[in-house]
């Protein structure tokens, strides 16, 4: 408390540098919303999740090729077919045993189907003898395959669709939504039936009907989100600079969206692989011996009261994968916009 | 001095975010008389928003106040209130005006039940009871053909009829305090002279007390009986609405006075308060308005001023009244202010 | 400012723009305004929400089409300007927004934000001489060098405010219309703006067409003040002139209600109201000089009335 006399002089005020100056670290919107993200647990375990699956599919092309996944021994059949899961270990429903209906004791599938010493499926195999482990990671890739790029052409074509009609307006808008709700009240399946017969059952023509049906709800999303954004002033003044339509699109109201079509898009991706499967379950899917999750799981539904585990490897596989997704969406939609959640 | 219904002590609050503790209210005391009008007065980010708020029992979920910030009406502290019995004192002991009338009332509720639903959860009163006092206060607000208007829904009502809608509302529990938080920042200014004209005539005649937050010193000019100013979570001057427009003692007073306009301001002749308020995650050691201070002295970085007494109810948070403190000259519009408060004294006495 | 014969820089003629034209709903929010800016004033446009003041400002900049009515800038209509003419057009002519929140992009860095109208016109012709535009934009409006590379959200609204400013002038305009620049602005930090704005109308010989809502903030900074309501202009007349004998009985209710910062002042002070029938009883007015620069918009035998009352 001891003040001198020399501390009651006019120092005046401080230069404008030190009055101006911002003292919280430069934030962005993305490191912001990173920051956020990082307290939701469940989103970032998705996450992870998520980066090991996907990378672990792109790697699995080197050690796990399609053709392996594919190919059976037909003289061996009776040997290999439908062994269960063996880890080598003696855990009860992973040890190649199985207890068939009807029995009361379990069973040494290996042994009595005469599988040579040592060789061991450690997700058992299917009913003509195939690695059920191989056949899902290849039924993982193609499943992946098929959502991330029919994902990726609906963004492609929902947003520049969306901000077209919504920037535009008028007439131009009007016409563009009607096709919109044409299209829209098409029941898919009819489209992809149509699709399969013009361009045959494959990948492609999956990818495409799960496409065309898909971009509908991101071009509505995107067109209104336009809608509100170019009444911005930040686009105006852009406009008052003489920025040009396509620039302002990429500049300002991509960027302002960008959360809301993320979030559409892990949202999107599930959906697409369920649907995938369904088309798989109608044998609208993949044509045999390719194997999706879909595929894998319609082929083996017919043996689940006695093989239940080839229904349910891929069938978890499924559920973790949207699981994932929808989480992680989920928390980049609170990271995205703090107000939409509680704190 | 007539007996406080409410002492704010030593309130504190802080909030807790991301990049530390943001100091938001830092030792903030006063005393709300029956019947007066407190003007709280400062600028975005001085914390008069998060008084009325801790106020009103509204803070974030995040904001925490320490044990020994105290807010005493009728011999309880309201900052041991729980959630239940905040209900029972909101709208209905204190009510609040809040800035924007075009979200502050439910779009699909009829005005007339809006008013009326204080009277009912309070009053307890049966629904024709309180629709025909909501008629009154409707008449009362200065709504015409208020029987007419009575089952209006929000969206038909201009901005101004709606803000004395809401003022109808905040009043229907006859509040003994009223906070009104900005009230006409979002109106035009005719509509603005209307609402304060009606806000002074209610008060005549309910006598209730009026905490009024604002940055605007026209309208405190015209509606306070005293005046605290705010600065960065503090108080830094308070007095009667004379003391501080005739006889201001801190500098950020007298910047906040000069910084607006009057009828002889000639061209060029505004005095702008230089920079930004301080950041409050970090607050400066000392006087926080040092930095934009051109009177700062020495003293003021290092430690902060305390309440210097100008006369009973004047008090100014400022080292420039110590007596070590050189006398300093203050700029020109303020000389003329204390010119006119040599007048007023010499009248008085 | 020296008056040597003042040059017109914008003429509005006769300028309409009604939305829903026709329809049950029709809104006249520029009903036959016509008024000129001269080079290097500052014209203050006043009025409340709805009087279409806002309306005016944009449709200058061709951000909303006039249903009828021209507009000129240094004597040439602008309405129908394409390609590159309304490029340049777009560089003479800059716009100040009102909120400062919603007028910069929070995705965006503020030197980028800045630097918006630099990039689309093509003036730095390397990224040193861009960041040493923006650098000096910054400096003009009181902001530090390290602001350059944070986003608008970390400043205060006095600061966010500045940052449009200098993206306003980075084009190097001569022509700036404010649109209520200070009206979502702390008072203390409202001098702050509009001094600045003043000295860089006096820096860069600017002119601006200052809109806002609060006469006295208007008085202080204009020129010539006109004022609008219901999308009609009521009068227009020298800052002082309107300021201090306005004409219009709505100008008068305007002034009245202007709240003044001191409490003897504001306890002698009779808000005088408005009675709106003079603009809704369907006689021809027109705007009639009643003074030498003053015009008010009245039938003639009002203003004659209002000639009178002056004495």
């Amino acid at each position: 408390m001891a003040a001198n006399t020399e501390d009651f002089v006019i120092v005046g005020a401080q230069s404008s540098d030190a009055n101006e100056h911002i003292s919280k670290p430069a934030l962005s919107f993305w490191q912001d919303a990173w920051r956020r993200l990082k307290l939701n647990k469940l989103a970032v375990i998705s996450m992870w999740f998520l980066i090991f699956i996907l990378a672990f599919a792109v790697v699995s092309n080197i050690f796990v090729p399609q053709k392996a996944a594919n190919a059976f021994n037909s003289d061996k059949v009776g040997v290999y077919k439908n062994l269960p899961p063996n880890s080598g270990l003696p855990i009860p429903g992973w040890d190649g045993k199985i207890k068939a209906p009807g029995d009361t004791t379990v069973t040494d599938v290996y042994a009595s189907q005469g599988v040579p010493d040592g060789e061991r499926f450690i997700l058992g195999t299917d009913n003509i003898g195939r690695s059920v482990a191989k056949r899902v990671i290849v039924g993982l890739r193609i499943s992946l395959l098929v959502a991330i790029v029919a994902t990726l052409i609906d963004l492609v074509i929902g947003v520049a669709y969306g901000v077209f009609s919504g920037w535009k307006g008028g007439w131009v808008d009007n016409v563009m939504q009607r096709i919109i709700e044409i299209l829209s009240s098409i029941p898919n399946l009819i489209i992809v039936t149509m699709l399969g017969l013009l361009l045959g059952s494959g990948i492609l023509s999956i990818i495409l009907a799960i496409a065309m049906t898909g971009w509908l709800s991101m071009a509505r999303q995107v067109r209104n989100m336009t809608l509100s954004l170019k009444e911005r002033d930040y686009v105006l003044a852009a406009k008052t600079l003489g920025e040009s339509s396509s620039k302002i699109a990429v500049k300002h109201l991509i960027p302002n969206m960008a959360g809301t079509i993320i979030v559409q898009i892990m949202m999107t991706v599930p959906s697409a692989i369920m649907f995938e499967a369904v088309l798989s379950a109608i044998n609208l899917g993949v044509k045999p011996p390719t194997a999706s999750l879909g595929s894998l799981i319609s082929d083996a539904q017919a043996m689940l009261q006695f093989y239940p585990y080839q229904v349910l490897i891929p069938s978890a596989m499924l559920v973790l994968i949207s699981l994932a997704f929808i989480l992680l969406g989920d928390g980049l939609r609170d990271a995205f916009d703090p107000r939409a959640s509680e704190d | 001095m007539s007996n406080p219904i409410l002492k704010v002590e030593n309130l504190h609050v802080n909030f807790n975010t991301y990049a530390g503790t943001v100091q938001a209210i830092r030792d903030v005391s006063f005393d709300l008389n029956k019947g007066e009008t407190l003007a709280i007065v400062g600028e975005s980010g001085s914390g008069k928003s998060v008084t009325t708020k801790t106020l009103m029992g509204l803070n974030a979920k995040n904001a925490s106040i320490p044990d020994n910030s105290r807010l005493l009406f009728k011999d309880r502290n309201l900052l041991d209130l729980t959630e239940e019995e905040w209900q029972s004192v909101r709208g209905n002991e204190i009510a609040m005006i809040f800035q924007d009338p075009m979200t502050s009332l439910d779009p699909t509720m009829k005005i007339g039940m809006q008013i009326a639903e204080p009277l009912m959860k309070h009053r307890e009163m049966k629904k024709e009871d309180a629709l025909a006092r909501a008629l009154e206060l409707m008449q009362g607000v200065g709504i015409p053909n208020a029987e007419e208007h009575i089952n209006d829904y929000p969206h038909q009502w201009s901005g101004g009829m709606r803000q004395r809608a809401v003022v109808a509302i905040a009043l229907a529990a006859d509040p003994e305090i009223l906070i009104a938080d900005e009230p006409t920042t979002a109106l035009d200014v005719t509509i603005q002279a209307q609402i304060l004209t009606l806000m002074k005539k209610l008060q005549r005649e309910t006598s209730s007390s009026i905490i009024f937050i604002t940055h605007d010193l026209g309208v405190v000019a015209g509606m306070a009986d005293r005046v605290a100013v705010m600065y960065a979570g503090k108080i830094v001057e308070y007095g009667t609405v004379d003391e501080i427009f005739f006889n201001p003692q801190h500098p950020y007073t007298w910047g906040l006075l000069n910084s607006m306009p009057t009828t002889d301001t000639a061209v060029g002749t505004l005095e702008a308060i230089p920079g930004t308020p301080p950041d409050l995650l970090e607050p400066p050691k000392g006087d926080a308005f040092a930095p934009r201070n051109a009177f700062a002295l020495a003293i003021d970085s290092k430690e902060e001023p305390p309440f210097f007494k100008v006369s009973d109810t004047h008090y100014a948070a400022t080292w420039l009244l110590d007596e070590r403190a050189p006398k300093v000259t203050p700029p020109a519009q303020i000389q003329k202010r204390w010119a006119r408060w040599q007048e007023i004294q010499g009248q008085e006495a | 400012m020296t008056e040597e014969a003042p040059k017109k820089l914008v003429e509005l003629r006769d300028l309409q723009l009604y939305f829903n034209q026709g329809k049950a709903n029709e809104v006249r929010a520029i009903d036959h305004v016509s008024f000129d800016i001269y080079e290097g004033e500052i014209f203050g446009l006043v009025g409340e929400s709805g009087s279409g003041k806002t309306t005016i400002g944009r449709t200058i900049l061709k951000i909303y089409e006039q249903t009828a009515g021209d507009i000129l800038f240094q004597g040439k209509d602008v309405t129908h300007l394409k390609g590159k003419q309304l490029a340049e057009f777009r560089k003479d002519a800059q716009m100040i927004f009102q909120d400062p929140q919603a007028s910069l992009n929070g995705r965006m860095k503020v030197r980028d934000i800045i630097a918006e109208g630099i990039d689309v016109n093509k003036l730095a012709s390397s990224k040193a001489e861009r960041d040493q535009k923006v650098q000096e934009l910054l400096d003009l409006v009181g902001l530090n060098k390290d602001h350059a590379t944070r986003y608008p959200h970390e400043f205060s609204g006095g600061q966010r405010q500045r940052i449009g400013i200098a993206r306003a002038l980075a084009v190097d305009p001569k022509f700036i219309i404010a649109d209520e620049p200070i009206s979502a602005l702390d008072v203390s930090i409202q001098a702050q703006v509009v001094n600045l704005m003043k000295e860089l109308q006096k820096k860069h010989s600017l002119t601006y067409l200052f809109i806002a809502h609060d006469l006295s903030m208007v008085k202080y900074i204009s020129d010539r003040i006109g004022v609008m309501h219901w999308g009609k202009l009521l009068e227009i007349g020298s800052a002082d002139a309107v300021y201090n004998h306005p004409l219009h009985p709505y100008t008068k209710s305007l002034l009245s209600a202007i709240p003044v910062p001191d409490p003897e002042v504001e306890k002698a002070r009779q808000h005088l109201e408005y009675d709106t029938s003079i603009e809704t009883d369907g006689k021809t007015r027109e705007m009639i000089e009643v003074n030498p620069g003053h015009f008010v918009l009245a039938t003639p035998e009002e203003a004659a009335q209002y000639q009178a009352q002056q004495v």
